[in-house]
């Protein structure tokens, strides 16, 4: 075993980012930096990295000593890494028909106590591929179930070699749109009964210390049930799938009889119409600003106008929906802004909006002095279809833009091969 | 495509029924019944343009799909067609002239593959009808008896500057049916948006698909199920083409011939492998594609299109051989294992190939940001530098769309004599910023971003939540 890893270290140590990369020292240099902070967005800025944080941020063009690895960024554009805002990612590797799926659950006696922490698998190929295209950090977790629960979420890093769970048990999500209701009952009439009825146990449960031989006489399970208090505690942001307005309004309401309730809407397709009053609430969105049809009729109001109306009224939106293709989420943001949303809060869509939401805010999200070194170097605007990262920097460490995908590119590029590819090592 | 039935099966015009054989003196010979002769276009298109006027863009950047680019030129329609292009035209007193300073003018999109109306949204089982789910061979079935005009995807599509599309039945056969090309300007029934004179497809699906649907159904339960399948398919209208040649045959040395009982699906295969019906195929893997060309050289049929073609870069070469378009994604890929191996350079390799690539939808939201998936193919394969230029690059939207559709004689490029069928861009269209600001069809100004007023509203629409907002 240990022969092994000396092998595979002394294999390493010729490529240009290795694990020795984790302690080294980065300047990247010239570029417009995006802070997302009350720093700005800075032109010729530098940006400095060490032991895996941000050092400093300095407004203009400086000289580093030998000991920085110099990344030159003149006429690119620094920003912090992207933040997949609603994922699934290392719970599933292809999604259709294809043995072990851990963003599906169904026919478990567990639901607010499903765990996704437990399930991320570091070594998807998803991780590269969503990385070298920008995405540093996701919020994932299950996607569907057959109750309204979609369990416990976590937020994961997609850096080499480190635990990619960056905070577990981040969040709970359930689901009181048309699905949420299909799976309680087939009506929005029993949904929310159920669920005001879940949140007032939990209430009750907070005072019992649970065991096995504890009595306990309420309709969620002990597992279901403990599993809920952080959220009713409000220490655990809850997010609710829901997109009629008249759904968003009865959310509101709910934070009535539960105050600490810290909800986010995902989905929210007519959000727009009650925007006031999501803002009123404090409340936050995840949606994708593509979706303007009317999948069912609780999204007749659908509109690409959805985020740039949400951010008018001072709602905090963040635009990241998906999982083979969170990649895209820039995209989407960009397109969001060729609708109305300004282009900054696009940026911060990707970005602070989603730390915000999952209490991340101090550890990414924005550049400045003390922060994870989450970076992207990209060849121009990030939410440009056509620019693409240059560099990618996890945890303050380079990553190499090299995944599946790329490899499988770069073996096929050329066709005419004296061997079969098979034969071929890009 | 070469074939003793092409009379028979040929062409797209009403039917002429009773042909009586003469009855000279030769009281003694049977006379004979009228020839029956098969009605090729049952459902003809009744499609009107919209009215329009003369109308000059001036001072535009044209990319004119078929891989040219000129910069600040004017560009004249005039009854539906596309009159002149160049700086110095003028206009006639009653045209319209629209300064197209700063823009940008491209061949309308056209998507080669959507299920607009056959899975409508709203996305209820009711609307379900894109799939002849029953039995793996269905060609009998057509895509446009399924079409719900009312989708209001068809207005999202058009503020995405696509003037035509074609509409498919799903992937859960073998072979799911006829496919249609339709212009994008919704109306009340489905033959008045029939692209006028556009050939027919058909579709055919490999791989995953079928094999799901019908594994625990009767089969085919494998991918070699899956062929054995579609060669007896053609083996059968084969058969029934002979028959039909017979019958011609026999009638003409004047024989009391009897007609074959017509079958709906054999037809639609003889209509195949006569060259008339094109076929798109939804293929996945790179050994899926190689079979499906071998099938296709031992029935004597022509793929138009490989659609979906996730692995078509490895292949990219047998598809120039073969001269099979490759319809894609820019970069869908992992919802399954035959998607698995979807790589975001694949549209350019094809390309680079020189093989027909195509940038195809599959989607309500796809088919409204083609430009953009475009763009993102380009760029990654100027990444990896395959060097295609922007104005190379609209091909993939416009000629080739159009050339696998048969279509491209009236569409896909801003050439003199060309249908109108053109977008002015707000932007240079490689942008995600860049919006569709004017669609003209055949001349008619179909969407005018500007002029919130001015939109069609399906009838879904009307009187819900929302309805006329900017959607």
């Amino acid at each position: 075993m240990s022969k092994l890893t000396l092998t595979a270290f002394a294999a390493m140590t010729t490529l240009a980012f290795s694990n020795a990369a984790q302690a080294e020292k980065i300047a990247i240099i010239g570029g417009t930096v995006h802070t997302m902070t009350a720093q700005g967005s800075i032109e010729e800025a530098t940006v400095l990295i060490e032991d895996g944080k941000i050092s400093n941020i300095i407004p203009q063009i400086v000289s580093t000593d030998e000991s920085y690895r110099v990344i030159d960024a003149k006429g690119k554009v620094v920003t912090p890494g992207f933040i997949g805002a609603y994922t699934s990612l290392g719970l599933v590797e292809v999604s259709g028909w294809a043995n072990t799926v851990d963003s599906s659950v169904a026919a478990s006696a567990l639901h607010a106590a499903l765990d996704a922490t437990v399930a991320v698998n570091p070594d998807t190929t998803l991780r590269n591929i969503s990385r070298i295209e920008g995405i540093t950090s996701a919020a994932t977790a299950v996607t569907y179930t057959d109750t309204m629960y979609k369990g416990r979420g976590a937020i994961i890093t997609l850096a080499d070699d480190v635990d990619p769970v960056m905070k577990p048990r981040a969040f709970m999500t359930i689901d009181v749109s048309n699905h949420g209701a299909d799976v309680n009952g087939g009506s929005r009439a029993a949904l929310w009964v159920d669920l005001r009825n879940a949140l007032n146990e939990a209430i009750y449960a907070q005072k019992i210390t649970f065991t096995p031989q504890t009595e306990w006489h309420g309709s969620l399970s002990k597992a279901n049930v403990q599993a809920l208090i952080p959220v009713v505690k409000g220490e655990m942001p809850l997010l609710v799938q829901v997109h009629r307005a008249s759904d968003i309004r009865r959310v509101i309401k709910i934070t009535n009889n539960f105050k600490r309730l810290n909800i986010t809407l995902v989905g929210a397709a007519e959000a727009w119409r009650v925007a006031d009053e999501i803002a009123a609430a404090g409340m936050s969105v995840i949606l994708n600003p593509e979706s303007n049809l009317p999948y069912s009729f609780e999204q007749n109001g659908a509109t690409l106008e959805n985020s740039a109306r949400l951010h008018d009224a001072g709602v905090n939106v963040a635009i990241g929906m998906g999982t083979h293709n969170i990649r895209l989420a820039p995209q989407h943001a960009g397109n969001a802004v060729a609708n109305g949303l300004p282009w900054q809060a696009g940026l911060a869509s990707l970005t602070t909006a989603p730390a915000k939401i999952y209490g991340i805010d101090q550890q990414v999200g924005s550049l400045k002095a003390g922060m994870q070194a989450d970076i992207v170097v990209w060849s121009g605007d990030p939410l440009e279809v056509m620019e693409a990262p240059t560099n990618v920097i996890i945890n303050g460490v380079e990553v190499k833009l090299e995944s599946r995908q790329t490899k499988l590119r770069d073996r096929y590029l050329t066709l005419d091969k004296a061997k079969p590819q098979q034969y071929t090592r890009p | 495509m070469k074939n003793l039935n092409k009379a028979l099966f040929t062409g797209f015009t009403l039917v002429a029924v009773a042909t009586l054989a003469g009855c000279g003196g030769d009281k003694a010979k049977k006379e004979q019944a009228p020839f029956v002769e098969i009605n090729q276009d049952p459902f003809p298109s009744t499609y009107k343009a919209l009215p329009s006027v003369p109308t000059l863009i001036k001072n535009v950047n044209v990319y004119d799909g078929i891989g040219g680019l000129v910069e600040n030129t004017s560009v004249l329609l005039n009854q539906g067609k596309i009159l002149a292009i160049g700086s110095s035209i003028e206009a006639a007193d009653n045209a319209k002239i629209v300064d197209g300073q700063g823009k940008w003018l491209t061949p309308g999109i056209i998507d080669v593959h959507s299920h607009l109306g056959v899975y409508a949204t709203p996305d209820t089982g009711s609307h379900a009808d894109g799939n002849e789910m029953t039995k793996p061979v269905t060609p009998g079935v057509w895509a446009e008896h399924s079409i719900w005009p009312q989708d209001p995807g068809f207005r999202r599509a058009l503020a995405g500057g696509v003037t035509s599309l074609q509409i498919l039945p799903g992937s859960g056969n073998l072979i799911g049916g006829r496919s249609v090309t339709v212009k994008n300007l919704p109306n009340r029934v489905i033959q008045d948006m029939k692209f006028p004179d556009a050939p027919y497809g058909i579709k055919m699906a490999c791989g995953e698909n079928p094999k799901r649907v019908y594994g625990e159904k009767g089969g085919p339960m494998t991918r070699m199920g899956n062929v054995a399948g579609y060669r007896q398919a053609w083996a059968d209208a084969q058969d029934y083409q002979r028959s039909w040649d017979k019958y011609k045959t026999d009638y003409d040395a004047g024989k009391d011939a009897k007609a074959p009982k017509r079958d709906l699906a054999k037809e639609t295969l003889a209509g195949v492998l006569s060259g008339d019906i094109l076929v798109h195929m939804h293929c996945y893997r790179a050994d899926d594609m190689g079979t499906m060309m071998d099938v296709m050289k031992e029935f004597d049929y022509q793929i138009a299109s490989f659609q979906h073609g996730v692995e078509a870069y490895k292949i990219a070469d047998k598809l120039a051989e073969n001269n099979v378009c490759a319809a894609l994604w820019a970069d869908w890929w992992g919802f399954k294992m035959e998607a698995y191996d979807g790589i975001r350079e694949n549209i350019p390799m094809v390309h680079q190939a020189k093989a027909c690539a195509i940038v195809h939808s599959d989607s309500d939201q796809g088919i409204q940001r083609l430009n953009q998936e475009a763009a993102k193919a380009l760029s990654d394969g100027q990444r990896i530098g395959i060097d295609i230029s922007k104005a190379e690059a609209w091909q993939w939207l416009t000629s080739n769309a159009a050339k696998s559709l048969g279509i491209f004689e009236q569409t896909g490029s801003i050439e003199v004599g060309k249908n109108a069928d053109v977008v002015l861009w707000s932007a240079e269209p490689f942008s995600t910023y860049s919006q569709a600001e004017l669609v003209f069809i055949d001349g008619g100004l179909a969407f005018d971003r500007n002029k919130p007023e001015t939109w069609a509203i399906s009838d879904y629409e009307l009187g819900q939540v929302a309805e006329g907002d900017r959607k």
